[in-house]
């Protein structure tokens, strides 16, 4: 029994030590009884972050079975428990009252939203589905079986779970839908190109804890600090220990300010820069001899019809510039040819439009696990002096980029720019291991691939690649979009990078086999992998008898990416769509003709955890402030459908290091919201019953699939954990598959994702071990599962010589131990075990067991990281300068400006700007680049709500320097609009010595930088930088330009109504803007 | 720095114990080392204080500071990162600009000491309560409601506050504030209800840098002196401690900061004074001069009798 008396404060007081009161005497009974809700919470439930791909792991606190807490969780090896500022946002993301928890419908015509009840709104979803791919079907096109629907599309998945993604992939896949996309296409898909042509896998070749080795860092086209925060403190560790930063971009963010050197340069012209230290490093020797001679192609001898750009003023052998499409027949290797795009030599020239339709889809994905397939043996010269060997060509190709050019072009003076090459050379060699680091200010260029190659060949020339402190490290930005890549919900790849099967080129399995698969390498395999998944997906259907179904997969014809996806819809050809996760009227280049194509369609769903600008441009979007459309003349029918957060479902997630994490549910959802498993899952189960007993053979795909996942609970969630297990494999007993070496052509196994086989080894879920990073050494390899087959380094056969050794004690990562005749050390090899460093292949060897002891490019058919690519890029073999789309200037290095075989989009409301010495060019004189803020998250749909995250960046802003706000008259936190001839914004304006003038071209240039976080709804609200962008995208992976372009800027706000039209019409007009601007080549 | 007078009331000035003046037995003296060195500026410290306080958010400004528009600490800013853009480097480090002359904001000043076109640092430091040694505000509550915990921290006691508003001045940092919505006073806790279970402030433990460390107040001055030892060895002239030391005019603060530049640029008074420290020596002075009133008075009777 308490008394109140003897609590009494003056009594306290006068009988404890605390005469005064100021202490003990004074705390009220709350105060002592003051507990918390972490500690007193009933559970705490392991997770991970949703916003970036850094994959912080996340402690999640439940009571009563609501979740009151979320923080970091120590244990990680990958974050030590922190979180950035928007991973501590994650409670009011995903329990603050910004979510929506009710189904919305939009009728056609309708100015508002109704409320419509789940289960009707599924049934009349999956009606939508059956009636639209009915109308729409075509067994052929152009004479092709194609056996498919253009009528529905699907976007989204990067922030949705492996688990989602394979559901989503396999129904879409199943019902001939081919039109599936996500924010890979436009994030990081020339990523997978770049470093997948170079090494053998498109992925970053190290994890961001392994960047406290290095001696050097170069982060480039990266904004690391603001958009991977806690990635970054890796980047602290290795200051701590020494090591130089240098980090080069067009703004100086938080990124620069951690950085020994910051180095400003013109956007869009990093090829130039880092072509020059190419060029340093081999005019002055400093490359890594024996590392270079060993294990990249420099020896390789090229065929002799091969032409430069330094021959042709700009361009390769073997350009059309009618169709502005290569030939790379000229660039294979002397007697070995390479069947990259896929096709043998002869089936090439067989397909419509001699190989058209092949060149003209983004197969250069592909190379995402498996390089180029190459046939035969090429031809060496070890002593590297053949002039047509690839380092002699090499030294050619980057003999013009002298420090001259590079301050010509990018703006970059030469004593800076040499600096930056002594350091990286004094710290790249034996003992020394330089890393680069980059992210979207490199992938988001209609020369986006080719700018990952310039990087791959200097880091293979300096000899980084493969160990501790090296690597190329790509920063992907969301929470799975590594997955939704490998998965993937991509049009061009089927899980594990394989190809989607092209119309003509594969008749039949065999055939598509044999065009890609390779004689050396692990795709060698090909055929195991493909017959598994089809097991996967048709199971007892799918036998030898009927190619194991592979004739239910549909076809593709050319290019069905997202942005030829809004040409469909503008077409009218595209009457369906989805939108799961993923906001274009934000995020994607041009959102005007996102928004027109959107009008355009008869319906669309849209998944997502508030109202964002993509669910409500038919209200409340910038055409209908303009009047450009009235919301009831907009037939699009839409659904709102809220979604499950992370918290409410289970499932992995792949963050950049290609890590796998599973995150545990702590709570279920609310009211209508589901997680896009279930949805899917449903969708899928009401489309079959829709169709069941259908004897319409285009309806066999979809009744045959296996669709049987388990349901549980009071929402019947299905299993996340029984789809792992299908993507996992399985053997002919059913029993988990432990690596991919296990998988068979014969049937007897499937397997949803090779690459991710092993993922439930032993039948244990790897994504879901937590082993503490005490207890570990710092790969953290019981962390967690990473693909492939959990090796973090990889071509860590790479960090020891021929002989197996390390190159240097310092940089041990894994070595040849001649006793127990495996390797061994601090990483899992990335390398057959057992094969010693000594072991010649015979001659007839196939597959893997075709690649020598010193061959540690595993998965490239010649087993060396390639400095120069004979095939999988369609616009060079080795990346050339080219300006951008939109540029003020001309190339400074050829007659050639931009690249020739980019892909642009002619239509009235994507027009390019004159660039160079063009008549016009001048009305958008200044130079734009975008990029993110640490407290926003891409399109703001997941930060613009939250009012802890919106009160740090409240305003859409732009950065200018003080000269050109003096130029212009623009005031500091006044407001500015800004133009292109794709659209006017306004935006607060931030004067900040931040952002430098530049001299390019002996010339003042100004650039201005955005973030492009905002729209018009939320919390935080503004106008949205990519309504400036235009839609010119990168050949090989179909990526949009969005980082380097023109525009003018004035200040004071833009006008409103119909006037903000013609303010774009008058652009256009004084600069004299046609169809036929900027249209290639 | 000034050192605090000897005084009746010397026992309330713990110099460098507070906690051990009004607890018999308490754990050591916690706090915050902010080494702002190493601070990216990422404001991680301002969500997670506030979604584990469940602090309000004060509203959507575009301040034009800089990235800053939290503007300062308040009873709805716990942590506030500043931010500050100066023409000088760090060290040798090297920004490279071509800046010809023109400045954000003209105020028709020379550029920095030796600060040239090309140069340039943006500095970044998260503040936050001090928790004095000699905290004013404590001194100054009249219903008890701020108090010292085992840890030696300062705590504002919700459930006790009255709103009088009394120690919003009295802080010589300007930290603490009122809710007006609310009545009551609210600033940080240095998260006391996580300490008594063992776990770290949540800014400190979200902080993706190790900006924020917490931990035993006297391991962080030491570890504060060699950090700014290897600074200045380094080149980082600018480097300096502040509120670490026990004899300024608030006996030292319980949260301390590793800055890169004089307190002033970062918006923090140079040589903060507990407001209350003269009122020992006024009211004696007073005291000595009512005694002498009242002696004086006295005298004037006596001396008639």
């Amino acid at each position: 029994m308490r008394n109140p008396i003897r609590e009494w404060p003056l009594l306290r007081q006068l009988q404890s030590g605390d005469s005064l009161a100021r202490g003990e005497a004074v705390k009220s009974r709350h105060t002592e009884n003051l507990g918390n809700r972490a500690a007193e919470a009933d559970q705490v439930v392991k997770s991970v972050c949703p916003y970036c791909a850094v994959g912080c792991a996340q402690n999640v606190y439940v009571k009563h079975g609501k979740v009151v807490q979320i923080e970091g969780d120590p244990d990680s090896p990958v974050s030590r428990g922190r979180l950035c500022p928007k991973g501590s946002a994650t409670l009011q993301l995903t329990t603050g009252d910004a979510r929506e928890h009710s189904v919305l419908y939009r009728r056609p015509n309708a100015t508002d939203w109704e409320q419509l009840d789940l289960d009707t709104a599924m049934e009349m979803v999956a009606e939508k589905i059956v009636q639209t791919r009915r109308d729409t079907w075509e067994w052929e096109s152009e004479g092709a079986r194609v056996r498919r629907s253009l009528g529905i599309a699907s976007l989204g998945g990067a922030t949705l779970d492996n688990e989602e993604n394979y559901l989503i992939k396999k129904l879409w896949t199943a019902l001939g839908i081919v039109q599936v996309e996500n924010q890979a296409r436009v994030c990081h898909s020339s990523t997978v190109v770049g470093l997948g042509t170079s090494f053998g896998r498109g992925g970053a070749t190290t994890f961001p804890g392994d960047l406290q080795n290095s001696d050097c860092i170069v982060i480039e086209g990266s904004n690391m600090a603001e958009a991977h925060p806690v990635a970054f403190q890796w980047v602290m560790e290795a200051k701590a220990r020494g090591a130089t930063v240098i980090h080069v971009d067009p703004h100086f963010s938080r990124t620069s300010a951690m950085a020994d050197t910051f180095v400003p340069l013109r956007t869009g012209t990093d090829i130039a820069f880092l072509g020059g230290v190419i060029n340093y490093v081999l005019e002055n020797e400093r490359w890594f001899r024996d590392y270079v001679l060993a294990y990249t192609n420099a020896s390789t001898i090229i065929d002799e019809d091969f032409r430069d750009t330094e021959d042709l003023d700009g361009v390769f052998s073997g350009f059309d510039p009618v169709d502005g499409h290569y030939d790379y027949e000229s660039w294979q290797y002397e007697g070995a040819p390479v069947a990259a795009a896929s096709g043998n030599r002869d089936r090439y020239s067989e397909t419509h439009g001699n190989g058209q339709a092949m060149r003209e889809s983004a197969h250069g994905e592909s190379s995402g696990s498996g390089g180029p397939s190459v046939q035969g043996e090429p031809r060496r010269d070890e002593t590297l002096e053949d002039p047509r060997c690839v380092f002699q060509i090499l030294k050619r190709h980057y003999s013009r980029y002298s420090p001259e050019i590079v301050a010509q072009t990018c703006g970059v003076p030469e004593d800076v720019f040499l600096k930056v090459c002594e350091t990286l050379c004094a710290n790249s060699d034996r003992d020394h291991t330089s890393a680069f680091v980059y992210a979207v200010g490199w992938t988001q260029h209609t020369v986006g691939s080719q700018y990952i190659r310039t990087a791959c060949i200097l880091q293979l020339l300096l000899g980084n690649i493969g160990r501790p402190g090296g690597g190329v490290m790509a920063m992907r930005g969301h929470a799975s979009i590594q997955g939704s890549s490998d998965i993937p919900t991509l049009y061009d790849l089927l899980p594990g990078y394989l190809p989607m099967p092209h119309a003509h080129e594969y008749e039949d399995l065999q055939a598509y086999i044999e065009a890609d698969s390779a004689e050396k390498g692990y795709w060698g395999n090909m055929s195991s992998y493909m017959t598994s998944l089809l097991k996967a997906w048709w199971g007892p259907a799918a036998s030898a008898g009927n190619d194991y179904c592979f004739d239910y997969l549909p076809r593709i014809t050319g290019a069905h990416g997202t942005y030829d996806t809004v040409m469909a819809q503008l077409e009218g050809k595209c009457k369906g769509y989805f939108l799961m996760g993923q906001n274009p009227a934000v995020g994607s280049a041009n959102n005007r003709m996102q928004r027109k194509g959107m009008a355009n369609l008869e319906w669309m769903v849209v998944r997502d955890f508030s109202l964002i600008e993509s669910a409500t441009w038919w209200k409340d979007g910038p055409e209908i402030e303009t009047g450009e459309m009235r919301t009831e003349d907009i037939a699009t029918e839409v659904f709102f459908f809220p979604a499950a957060a992370h918290i409410e479902k289970d499932g992995t997630f792949t963050n950049t290091q290609r890590l796998l994490q599973w995150h545990h549910k702590a709570q279920e959802p609310e009211g209508d919201a589901r997680s896009d498993l279930w949805f899917m899952f449903h969708l899928g189960r009401l489309v079959r019953e829709k169709l069941a007993g259908s004897e319409d053979v285009m309806d066999r795909p979809i009744l045959d699939l296996v669709w049987d996942y388990p349901t549980s609970g009071p929402l019947d969630e299905p299993s996340a954990e029984a789809v792992l297990r299908e993507i996992n494999g399985k053997g002919p007993d059913g029993a988990a598959l432990s690596s991919y070496e296990q998988l068979r052509d014969d049937g007897s196994t499937s397997c949803g994702c090779w690459i991710y086989c092993g993922v439930f080894a032993d039948g244990v879920n790897q994504a879901d071990r937590r082993k503490p990073r005490e207890e570990q050494n710092w790969t953290g390899g019981e962390w967690g599962w990473a693909w492939p087959a959990n090796r973090r380094v990889l071509y860590n056969r790479a960090s020891a010589d021929p002989d197996g050794n390390p190159w240097s004690a310092r940089k041990a990562l894994v070595w040849w131990d001649s006793a127990q005749g495996r390797w061994v050390g601090h990483d899992t090899p990335d390398f057959k075990a057992d094969k010693s460093p000594s072991y010649v292949p015979p001659d007839d060897a196939k597959g893997p067991e075709a690649l020598g002891g010193s061959e540690p490019f595993i998965m490239q058919a010649d087993g060396r990281g390639w400095l120069y690519a004979p095939a999988g890029l369609a616009d060079g073999p080795m990346p050339t300068h080219y300006e951008p789309q939109d540029s003020p200037f001309e190339n400074s290095l050829y007659g050639q400006r931009a690249n020739p075989a980019r892909k642009t989009y002619p239509h009235p409301d994507n027009r390019y700007h004159p660039s160079g010495d063009e008549p016009g060019a001048d009305v958008f004189p200044y130079v734009v680049t975008t990029y993110r803020l640490t407290e926003h998250f891409t399109a703001g749909g997941m930060t613009r709500w939250s009012p802890y995250l919106a009160e740090l960046q409240p305003e859409f802003f732009c950065e200018v320097s003080p000269e050109l706000a003096a130029e212009r008259r623009l005031e500091h936190a006044g407001w500015a609009t800004i133009a292109t001839a794709r659209g006017v914004i306004e935006a607060r304006v931030l004067v900040t010595d931040r952002m430098t003038p530049l001299k390019v071209h002996n010339r003042t240039v100004h650039q201005i930088g955005m973030p492009f976080h905002w729209g018009p709804n939320g919390y935080a609200k503004g106008d949205s930088a990519n309504e400036l962008a235009p839609m010119s995208l990168d050949p090989n992976a179909h990526i949009q330009e969005d980082k380097s372009f023109t525009a003018d800027i004035r200040p004071g706000r833009r006008p409103r109504g119909p006037a903000r039209l013609q303010l774009v019409e008058d652009y256009k007009r004084r600069a004299g803007v046609t169809a036929g601007t900027g249209v290639r080549p | 720095m000034s050192r605090p007078e000897p005084s009746l009331l010397s026992s309330v000035r713990g110099q460098g114990d507070p906690a051990s003046d009004v607890y018999e037995e308490h754990p050591p003296r916690m706090g915050f080392f902010t080494d702002t060195s190493l601070c990216i500026g990422c404001k991680a410290c301002e969500v997670a204080c506030k979604e584990w306080n469940q602090v309000p958010e004060d509203g959507l400004n575009f301040t034009g500071m800089s990235f800053d528009n939290s503007e300062g600490l308040s009873a709805d800013t716990w942590r506030h990162v500043a931010f500050i853009e100066q023409r000088k480097p760090i060290a040798d480090s090297q920004a490279n600009f071509q800046h010809t002359g023109a400045t954000v904001i003209d105020l028709g000043l020379d550029s920095a000491p030796g600060g040239l076109d090309t140069e340039f640092r943006w500095l970044m430091s998260s503040d936050v309560c001090k928790h004095c040694t000699d905290a004013a505000c404590l001194d100054v509550c009249p219903t008890g409601a701020l108090f010292r915990t085992e840890f030696g921290t300062v705590v504002v006691q919700e459930d006790v506050c009255n709103g009088c508003g009394y120690c919003v001045p009295a802080c010589p940092y300007g930290v603490i504030g009122k809710r007006e919505d609310d009545g009551r006073v609210w600033k940080c806790t240095l998260c006391y209800d996580r300490l008594g279970e063992g776990m770290e402030p949540a800014c400190a433990k979200a902080c993706p840098t190790n900006s924020i460390q917490f931990g035993e107040l006297e391991e962080l001055r030491e570890r504060a002196g060699a950090r700014v030892e290897q600074l200045q060895h380094a080149g980082v002239s600018d480097a300096q401690l502040y509120g670490h030391d026990p004899h300024d005019g608030v006996g030292g603060d319980g949260a301390f900061f590793l800055l890169l530049d004089e307190p002033e640029v970062y918006g923090l008074p140079p040589d903060p004074i507990a407001t209350t420290r003269d009122l020992p020596r006024m009211w004696r002075s007073a005291a000595i001069a009512a005694a002498g009133l009242i002696g004086a008075v006295g005298a004037s009777f006596a001396g008639r009798r």
